[in-house]
């Protein structure tokens, strides 16, 4: 039972950072309709900023400056790609998005090679007890940032200018630009907010248990795709509950590997990606991806 | 004052919709367009508003001015800025949002807070109903509220002269009255209105000056009230053709075939 509890709460602080980076994926969606596959390599960069400039401006400084240097690269990407193609098919900038994620992924794994990078968290890898219940201090701290930041960012996109500007425009662009909502100004802070996202993400990622920054971190933060689409592209609560459930499910299958040996072993490897497609089998636009709801 | 000049217009360099058209609308009046469908009207309106573009639409001649300032060479944003704002055929409101949410994304091209404030005002005022129902999803709302709101949105951006494309499609004809005394209000509060029509009973009861678009030109134009009197509006958007004029069934199609390929 024990170790049930500790699963679950494991599960739900990874599962929380997926939710950051499926948040910004779908709202880049939403702003831009454009599915990014940039994510991958931008979270990369944020943990590789900050793994690089911990030792010349000490460990703040450095997350500062690496979550400043995320959200600039996803301004750039929008700026000078994404906005000058508006109006190509979807697929096209899928597809360019999927081109800059490969260049950026190449040159961050030249320039980190085969090391692999520390990021000297302040906590360390020491586990807290909470009930009896084992969860590492950066698990715990990242579960605490993720709900405070996912909280804000609701609570803007529901009553900010910036959130009734971002939902107009995603439903109606056209519409929303008669009424003199500016959508590249929404599209780009879309991107930079995503980018501030996946730059906490890379923190919390580089931490114990899985302390490092590695090509390996790619890998995880591409389990944040399956989260967004299995929650339902556009939909923000979506992504919440998408990360939260892929994160559940990988931790969960790691836990019990060893029952889960028939499937063979590294299953909690593709566990967010069999989850994903049982879900969308059942629900074909995800949990919560809407179908228009009007009458006329 | 907005003034159209001699304006072409065409669509992915090859289909023209507007040939030459050349329009007024004085400050303070009222203007209907009149004109089937394809004859222009919405191509007009997206030229005025600036979103020509997301139609891969160009201006081949011609321009668009609003008091002097050349629209044609602006954004969306910049022209709801100078006080012209539309509101879109089929209402294309935000039905995701709540009644109120639709209302401020009107707003957002308007600066000033306090004449924010005051359109806010005016729209409750004009539409007690879209107070009513400030919370809810403006999807849920009826064919004639949703039009209202459509055009409350476009008020909160304080708009000195108000484009409206086909307000009365699909609405049931008392609701249809409403709108055509909706207009009329907001015109009395001191805002022009260029008012897109198919209903031209409607247009012509509201408007001051009126002009008929037929395949990209202006066929008539004149004060409404004596454009409502003429054979050619009559038989054609009024219905009301003296029955011998018109002759046996056969000549009303080939007379409007004959036309087209004019």
């Amino acid at each position: 039972m024990t170790q049930f509890l500790s699963l679950l709460l494991n599960g739900l602080s990874l599962g929380a950072i997926y939710a950051l980076i499926a948040l910004g994926f779908v709202i880049i969606f939403k702003a831009s309709e454009v599915v990014s596959f940039t994510h991958g390599s931008l979270l990369l960069l944020g943990a590789y900023a900050i793994a690089r400039l911990s030792e010349p401006l000490g460990f703040l400084l450095a997350v500062l400056a690496g979550l400043a240097i995320t959200a600039l690269a996803a301004l750039v990407i929008e700026r000078f790609i994404i906005n000058r193609l508006r109006g190509a098919p979807v697929i096209s900038l899928a597809i360019v998005t999927i081109g800059v994620d490969i260049i950026l992924l190449t040159e961050l794994i030249r320039r980190i090679g085969p090391d692999i990078l520390n990021v000297p968290h302040p906590w360390g890898g020491e586990s807290v007890r909470i009930g009896g219940i084992g969860i590492t201090q950066n698990r715990l701290i990242a579960m605490i940032v993720a709900g405070v930041l996912i909280a804000v960012f609701f609570v803007a996109f529901k009553y900010s200018s910036w959130g009734v500007a971002m939902r107009a425009s995603a439903e109606d662009g056209e519409t929303a630009a008669l009424m003199g909502i500016r959508q590249g100004r929404v599209s780009a802070l879309a991107w930079v907010v995503a980018g501030v996202l996946a730059g906490v993400a890379a923190l919390f990622l580089v931490g114990s248990p899985t302390p490092g920054v590695s090509s390996a971190v790619y890998a995880t933060a591409l389990r944040a795709f399956p989260a967004a689409i299995l929650g339902g592209l556009d939909s923000t609560g979506g992504a919440l509950v998408g990360g939260l459930l892929i994160g559940l499910a990988e931790s969960l299958a790691a836990g019990y590997q060893e029952q889960l040996l028939f499937l063979g072993r590294g299953f909690g490897e593709v566990v967010p990606y069999v989850v994903m497609i049982a879900v969308l089998l059942v629900r074909p636009s995800g949990l919560f991806g809407t179908k228009e709801l009007t009458r006329v | 004052m907005l003034s159209i000049d001699s304006l072409r217009v065409t669509y992915g360099g090859a289909v023209e919709a507007v040939r030459g058209v050349t329009m007024e609308v004085p400050d303070g009046k009222v203007v209907a367009v009149l004109g089937s469908n394809g004859a222009g009207k919405s191509t007009l309106l997206r030229t005025i508003s600036g979103t020509l573009r997301l139609h891969r639409g160009r201006v081949d001649e011609g321009a668009v001015r609003f008091d002097g300032d050349v629209l044609t060479a602006r954004d969306p944003g910049q022209i709801v800025r100078r006080g012209v704002v539309q509101v879109p055929e089929g209402r294309r409101i935000f039905g995701r949002l709540t009644v109120e949410e639709n209302l401020r994304a009107g707003g957002m091209g308007n600066r000033d807070r306090a004449a924010k404030t005051r359109a806010h005002a005016r729209v409750h005022d004009l539409f007690p109903v879209l107070a009513e129902r400030s919370g809810q999803r403006a999807g849920l709302l009826s064919g004639g509220e949703q039009q209202m709101l459509a055009i409350g949105r476009a008020l909160m951006a304080s708009p000195k002269l108000l484009l409206l494309d086909e307000p009365s499609l699909g609405l049931a004809p008392r609701v249809i009255g409403q709108i055509g005394e909706v207009v009329a209000e907001i015109n009395r509060q001191g805002t022009s209105v260029l008012l897109v029509e198919q209903n031209a009973t409607m247009a012509l009861g509201v408007a001051d000056l009126a002009y008929v678009l037929d395949v990209g030109k202006v066929s008539l134009f004149g004060p409404a009230a004596e454009l409502a009197r003429t054979d050619e509006v009559q038989r054609l958007y009024l219905g009301h053709g003296d029955p011998t004029a018109a002759g046996p069934v056969a000549r009303g199609p080939r007379r409007t075939l004959s036309r087209w390929t004019a």
